[in-house]
């Protein structure tokens, strides 16, 4: 549990940055998401560097290659710390996936979009409470929603499998919901 | 084995006996044996004398065939059996008993009897009386070998209970379980089967993957189960008397939840292959699939009523699972349950008028039962995190799987409220009980 905490806190810090990638459409964004908070327009407007930053560097350069490049390598990053996530978790007899789940589901999406011949698991779980049979059926009902979230981010189905354990393999043991809440998930394991 | 005098033919149910105790004899030391503990006794229960026979040759502490009987009447939570040391004479024939002793104690019933061991045989005669009418309602010899000493001792129960109820003895009825432990950090899932009191358990399947869902053949002879033991899972069917096995259902998806069809011709069972959870009826001669339910819910945890006609299903098509009824495999699903958001697993009684299931009601998770006819819903347990309700042969009483502490038990209840045991593992968790048919 402390170690899914403090992925996530990294993840978190890096899907800013992510983000920022993910809904670049013009170099006006890249430059609200990375300049020095001048817009652009008006710095690629100035032939001279009025700000007093004449240290012999072209900060057009900069921007243009450096900044792509480091976006890059942060987004990358940033997708690789967030598929350091593999465990999703659910509500107690839902299947919705939660909001803070999603970044790290396109993460994956677009990385088994990008490497075609890898496969992942998904495994479906729910708490100990209701029927085992039921919890076998919403076990498969919330794997089959990550499923699809995960092909319609980018993933081909036939890269998935689906399997449910229903209740019987609990990530936590105990009872009360700070268990509970930890074994409501799905599982990704890239195989 | 198990032969009854002016019964001279060999049943079917003694070659089973004599499979199982050769079984017995060579296997292992039988692990995760069950403990017994009574929790509640009936203070209406019919008070009843089981006088301890007496005994000629030798028996071992566990051998006591009058013991076991007064253990089998009092967990059926009808009968209040008297204390031996509370009695006032101990007869073990007709023609000694002084019934204004008996009427003394306040006993309804008297039992006395007999038990001779002769080499590897044990002979038990023994008699039932009214204490009131002074009258014998019942008398008979039964014989055994003493490997089976506690096959005979359910026998002898089961026709004792008979005999003063009018209602047919389940104590010769076994138990289908799934015990889960913890081994070198690996959980391990075993099936077993054992008698109705959780003594004489043996394994049948060890794991390291989810075992779950047995249901037994109407003949009492196989089980049919959901086993994760090739990494999904698949449905399988297990002859007990030989250990072979079929699988019977792997397909995509869910496999899951078989039911064995009174006429053990066909499986109910849960697949999701077209897309979700939908119940099927599988020809187990044939192999013909037959879909029976067609909604985008979950539809799952079907139940055969007795006579094979329709089944009972849970299904979450209303917003939450509930439980529904087809009366014929075509006919449109009827929903029963209405009183709480969470009603799931349902299971006939034998004579088909009620309904039990898992009950959610103030966060609490209760095994109910439902009178179909009136919708008239009872709460029957007071325990939090219940589970798996399977209903005795003769309708009579009710186990299922619950939480105790840290782990999982197993509860019996008479199904008229009041008596209860648990049956907790040595160790380790313990659930997902089957009650099995009559064993002829």
């Amino acid at each position: 549990m402390f170690m899914n905490m403090q992925s996530k806190a990294v993840a978190m810090l890096f899907a800013v940055g992510l983000v920022a990638g993910c809904s670049t459409t013009g170099d006006m964004e890249e430059g609200d998401a990375w300049g020095n908070g001048i817009p652009m327009d008006e710095q690629a407007g100035s032939s001279v560097f009025a700000d007093g930053y004449d240290d012999g560097i072209s900060t057009q350069a900069m921007t243009e290659e450096e900044r792509r490049r480091l976006e890059a390598q942060a987004a990358e990053t940033g997708e690789a710390a967030l598929r350091r996530i593999t465990v999703f978790y659910f509500d107690f007899d839902a299947s919705e996936i939660k909001r803070e789940a999603q970044d790290a589901l396109i993460a994956h999406a677009a990385f088994l979009r990008a490497n075609p011949n890898r496969r992942v698991r998904l495994e479906g779980h729910t708490d100990e409470r209701g029927t085992k049979e039921y919890n076998m059926a919403l076990g498969e009902r919330r794997a089959n929603s990550v499923q699809r979230f995960l092909v319609v981010n980018g993933a081909s189905r036939n890269q998935i499998e689906v399997v449910s354990y229903g209740e019987e393999k609990p990530a936590a043991m105990g009872q009360g919901e700070a268990a509970w809440a930890q074994n409501r998930r799905v599982e990704l394991i890239y195989r | 084995m198990l032969s009854i005098k002016g019964h001279n033919r060999v049943s079917l149910y003694t070659l089973v006996l004599l499979v199982l105790c050769i079984g017995l004899l060579a296997a292992p030391q039988a692990r995760g044996e069950l403990l017994i503990r009574i929790t509640e006794g009936v203070e209406s229960a019919i008070p009843i004398a089981v006088v301890p026979f007496k005994e000629t040759g030798q028996f071992g502490p566990d051998e006591n065939v009058s013991n076991i009987l007064r253990d089998n009447l009092q967990m059926s939570g009808e009968f209040n059996p008297l204390r031996p040391a509370n009695m006032l004479s101990l007869p073990s024939r007709g023609e000694e008993v002084f019934y204004r002793d008996w009427r003394m104690l306040g006993q309804q019933y008297l039992v006395v009897g007999e038990a001779v061991r002769q080499g590897d045989q044990v002979q038990v005669r023994y008699e039932v009386f009214t204490v009131n009418g002074e009258r014998r309602i019942l008398g008979e010899t039964a014989t055994a070998p003493i490997t089976n000493i506690r096959g005979l001792a359910h026998h002898i129960s089961d026709k004792v209970y008979e005999a003063i109820t009018g209602v047919r003895g389940a104590f010769s009825t076994r138990l289908a379980y799934i015990t889960v432990n913890l081994e070198d950090n690996r959980r391990i899932y075993r099936l077993h089967v054992s008698d109705m009191d959780g003594r004489r358990s043996r394994v049948r399947l060890e794991s390291n993957e989810p075992v779950l869902s047995p249901s037994w053949s109407p003949d009492g002879r196989s089980l049919a189960y959901v086993s994760f033991e090739s990494g999904k899972p698949a449905i399988y069917t297990h002859e007990l008397a030989t250990g072979q096995r079929v699988k019977v259902a792997d397909f995509p998806g869910l496999n899951s939840a078989p039911a064995w069809s009174p006429d053990g011709r066909y499986l109910l069972l849960t697949l999701s292959k077209d897309g979700n959870p939908e119940i099927y009826r599988l020809d187990l001669q044939t192999r013909a699939l037959r879909r029976l339910t067609n909604h985008a819910a979950i539809d799952t945890e079907a139940d055969w009523d007795s006579r094979g006609r329709g089944f009972v299903f849970t299904s979450d098509r209303s917003g939450g699972p509930q439980v529904y009824l087809m009366e014929s495999l075509d006919a449109t699903a009827k929903r029963l349950t209405f009183g709480s958001r969470y009603n799931a697993r349902p299971r006939f009684s034998p004579d088909g008028k009620y309904v039990f299931y898992v009950h959610q009601r103030e966060g609490a998770f209760h095994i109910a039962r439902l009178h179909i006819e009136s919708g008239e819903e009872t709460v029957l347990t007071r325990t939090r995190l219940d589970e798996s309700p399977s209903v005795s042969p003769n309708g009579r009483m009710l186990i299922y799987a619950t939480r105790e502490g840290e782990n999982s038990v197993l509860t019996v209840i008479s199904v008229n409220g009041g008596a209860q045991y648990s049956l907790p593992a040595r160790r380790g968790d313990v659930r997902d009980p089957a009650w099995s048919p009559f064993i002829n």
